[in-house]
């Protein structure tokens, strides 16, 4: 037996509170999230808000980490309203005007992730449990934000990842709460393949060096499988051990072979010491198959580039960004200058593409904070999906709500043969335009993982 | 046959590198019994000698040049250096373009006093105690000086050309009567082949030829002995320890235009260096020196794309696996003396 016991007020209050929780998935918007500043890990207190970078400050990449790190401290000068605004002006959106974010002063710590993942996680967690960062951001290798990201994911904290460019990071270890600025090897093997063909000719044999971890791995993938698209044969493909510093005994047999390029798909200082030791050889003045030998690095890195020297001149390599875009290519890449003169007259010299991606990854978070209306992680990446934007240097880019990927243009860069200076390293070939190097969700470089649900944590 | 020839110079190439550290390291323990971790680490300071000479050499005054601009859209500050001054342009180009021959003068020095420093400094006090702290304080050492220089210097390689005059490869095929082109070595590395042979000769003839040499061989073999004749072993050891970081130091030099050096350089090759030394035998610098071209000769060959379809990753243990073999096979190591790292 039952007994009813509805009333009026009882109906009403049940009704209404049904309809909202029916209505949620689509009223999830800006003024809603507005309301919503709790519930959330490491929700702000107070008229502050704390950012985590968490770079390379020691380990072999720590010059890279340190660039990054000047162009976050430059970018919460600029949210802060302090220095000359950088990119604030420039960017497409115009909802940041200097008072931080949300009126919050953006205050920030900083974590050294070693290049490591266990020690990039351990400082990671330690600027969310004990510093309170509500977004994580940085990195120099796909590893690290590989493990940051999902380190994020769990603990309710937007990642918004520094350079890695393996596919993975937004393939199939991709994650609700991570996004990712920075192209990818994908990018970098479809942008650089017409290029290729273009300059070297479709009849070509190519020989991989490549480095023995995931990164390698991809790009060599993404770089092989679109140079066969345009007629380029693959000789051979040989890894390389991550610990290796003279490459001699991997060049020998480039010698002994009939490939006419040899594509080194190496990073960092396996980069440096393999280019040198390919040029040591004279492989660039042999003349194989009747054609020229040719090197390719898929990869370039300024910094790096500053390592190898010389051996850089005249090799074809994919960039995210060049401090000279906007002045060569024009106003497409506008926000390039406003970037390059802050950063160049608070610190002495031009910003690398690594420190560019950190200060746009930076400006991104805060603007979506700005349009959402909250810090809760899943407003902030409801107000990132399907993002268009333009201002930031790379021309008209989408944040894809698919896989929290960028969609840009990618520049194609050539070692310069006569520098004139220690950052005028290298030369804009050409830049591949974003439909070129825009890919369905589900390709196959990019399978086997799923975002998920965003996670505010809490 | 050309990639065996080119295998066995790529063998010898390594092997000089190996040799010349693992002949340092056998030098300290022989002479003082210390197990040495921060030899890499006097590799990497020899290496970097180069670096500062060659940033001595190309110290600057600005000029301010108005037909050009920076990246700012200033007018252009260009370096001059103060040897083009001093030199005129072409002599000053041509000193900073010799600055890692140069450096060899420049290390040598240094590299022997920051030696005697160490050893007088920190591992003296070690000399008792055993083998695990002295592993122990050597390896902190070698970490301490490594972010000193990645103080000074970023963490980033820092390249450090050879002189432009020895530049690209030798045909090795137009002389052997092969395909011309067929087997090239760059210059750089045969000289420094040659000069880790020239080294260890002096090394050993020092040993061999001198009355200082052959107390220190004496004092190797029976150090209380020749204590009790009154002679000053231990002054004699510090300039062992000494001479042996100005080796070390020397190979750095060298192979700063094969590789470009940074603050890690001396780790890469501690481990390795540490298996040459076993496998030649411990305290025996024959030893050292035949298993550094042995080594990296089968390091070489380990490489070669044949072998590797065959045993994918072998190049990456060989090292290793050669050294257990010979561990089992001769426990004292290829040429090792009895007695020594025995009680």
């Amino acid at each position: 037996m039952t007994k009813g016991n509805f009333t009026r007020r009882g109906v009403l209050r049940t009704g209404a509170a049904a309809g909202t929780g029916l209505a949620a998935p689509t009223i999830f918007t800006g003024a809603v999230w507005a309301d919503a500043h709790t519930g959330f890990t490491n929700a702000p207190q107070g008229d502050t808000v704390t950012l985590g970078f968490n770079v390379p400050q020691s380990g072999p990449y720590a010059d890279e980490g340190a660039d990054e790190l000047r162009a976050f401290e430059l970018a919460v000068e600029h949210l802060n309203g302090e220095g000359d605004g950088g990119m604030l002006s420039t960017f497409s959106e115009q909802n940041l005007d200097g008072t931080g974010i949300m009126g919050k002063r953006v205050e920030f710590v900083t974590g050294d992730t070693q290049t490591k993942s266990d020690a990039a996680r351990a400082s990671a967690r330690s600027m969310i449990e004990r510093d309170g960062a509500i977004m994580v951001s940085g990195g120099s290798s796909s590893g690290v934000a590989v493990a940051v990201q999902a380190l994020c994911q769990e603990a309710g904290i937007i990642f918004m990842a520094g350079l890695t460019h393996a596919n993975d990071t937004t393939g199939k270890d991709k994650r609700a709460n991570g996004f990712r600025h920075f192209f990818n090897s994908y990018m970098s093997g479809a942008a650089l393949a017409p290029i290729l063909a273009a300059q070297y000719g479709n009849d070509r044999k190519a020989y991989h060096l490549t480095a023995d971890y995931n990164w390698g791995y991809t790009t060599e993938q993404a770089v092989r499988e679109s140079t066969e698209a345009l007629g380029w044969e693959t000789v051979n493909t040989v890894l390389t051990p991550l610990t290796q510093t003279d490459f001699s005994s991997y060049i020998t047999p480039v010698l002994q072979s009939d490939a006419d390029i040899l594509v080194l798909n190496h990073y960092g200082g396996n980069m440096v010491n393999s280019l040198t030791n390919a040029v040591q050889f004279g492989l660039r003045d042999r003349q194989v198959n009747g054609k020229q030998f040719e090197i390719v690095v898929p990869l370039y890195s300024e910094l790096m580039a500053r390592g190898a020297g010389q051996n850089i001149a005249g090799i074809l390599g994919s960039q995210n960004w060049d401090w000279k875009l906007e002045n060569q290519l024009g106003d497409r890449y506008s926000g390039t200058n406003a970037f390059v003169q802050s950063f160049g007259t608070k610190y002495g010299f031009p910003p690398s593409q690594a420190a560019h991606t950190c200060y746009v990854q930076t400006l991104l978070y805060a603007d979506a904070v700005q349009r959402a209306g909250s810090f809760n992680p899943c407003a902030v990446v409801e107000a990132l999906e399907g993002f268009e934007f333009d201002g930031l240097g790379n021309g008209p880019t989408l944040y894809r709500a698919e896989d929290h990927q960028c969609f840009k243009d990618v520049v194609v860069v050539r070692g310069k043969e006569n520098p004139e200076n220690e950052f005028d390293l290298v030369e804009i070939v050409e830049v591949t335009p974003v439909d070129q190097v825009t890919y369905a969700p589900d390709h196959p470089q990019f399978a086997g993982g799923s975002l998920g649900e965003c996670n505010p944590g809490a | 046959m050309d990639a065996i020839i080119l295998q066995i110079l790529n063998g010898l190439d390594k092997g000089s590198a190996y040799a010349l550290i693992a002949l340092g390291l056998t030098l300290i323990f022989g002479t003082l019994g210390v197990v040495n971790f921060a030899h890499g680490a006097l590799f990497m300071l020899g290496a970097f000698c180069a670096v500062t000479l060659s940033r001595l050499l190309q110290l600057s005054h600005e000029v301010v040049d108005d037909t050009r601009t920076d990246f700012l859209g200033n007018p252009l500050t260009v370096d001059v250096p103060y040897v083009y001054d001093i030199f005129g342009e072409s002599a000053g180009a041509a000193i900073i373009d010799w600055a890692v021959p140069l450096a060899i003068l420049f290390a040598i020095p240094i590299m022997i006093l920051i030696g005697v420093v160490m050893e007088r400094g920190l591992i003296k006090h070690f000399y008792k105690r055993p083998h695990a702290d002295q592993i122990l304080v050597t390896f902190g050492l070698a970490i301490v000086l490594q972010e000193v220089i990645k103080y000074f210097y970023g963490a980033n390689p820092i390249p450090t050309p050879a002189p432009s005059a020895f530049v690209g490869s030798f045909d090795f095929g137009a002389v052997l009567g092969f395909d011309p082109g067929s087997i090239v070595y760059p210059y750089w590395r045969l000289i420094y082949f040659f000069f880790a042979a020239i080294v260890i000769a002096a090394v050993f003839a020092f040993l061999q030829f001198t009355t200082f040499g052959m107390v220190v061989r004496a004092g190797m073999a029976d150090r209380e002995t020749v204590t009790l004749l009154g002679i000053d072993i231990d002054k004699r050891f510090t300039i062992m320890f000494g001479l042996a970081a100005a080796v070390a130091g020397l190979a750095g030099v060298m192979y700063t235009p094969i590789n470009s050096p940074n603050y890690h350089m001396g780790m890469d090759f501690l481990v390795l260096s540490f298996v040459v030394v076993v496998v030649g035998g411990m305290g025996s610098l024959p030893g050292a020196v035949l298993a550094g071209f042995l080594l990296g000769i089968i390091e070489a060959f380990a490489s070669m794309s044949e072998v590797l379809e065959i045993l994918p990753g072998i190049n990456q243990i060989v090292i290793y696996l050669v050294a257990i073999i010979v561990l089992l096979t001769r426990p004292r190591g290829l040429m090792g003396r009895k007695g020594v790292m025995e009680d």
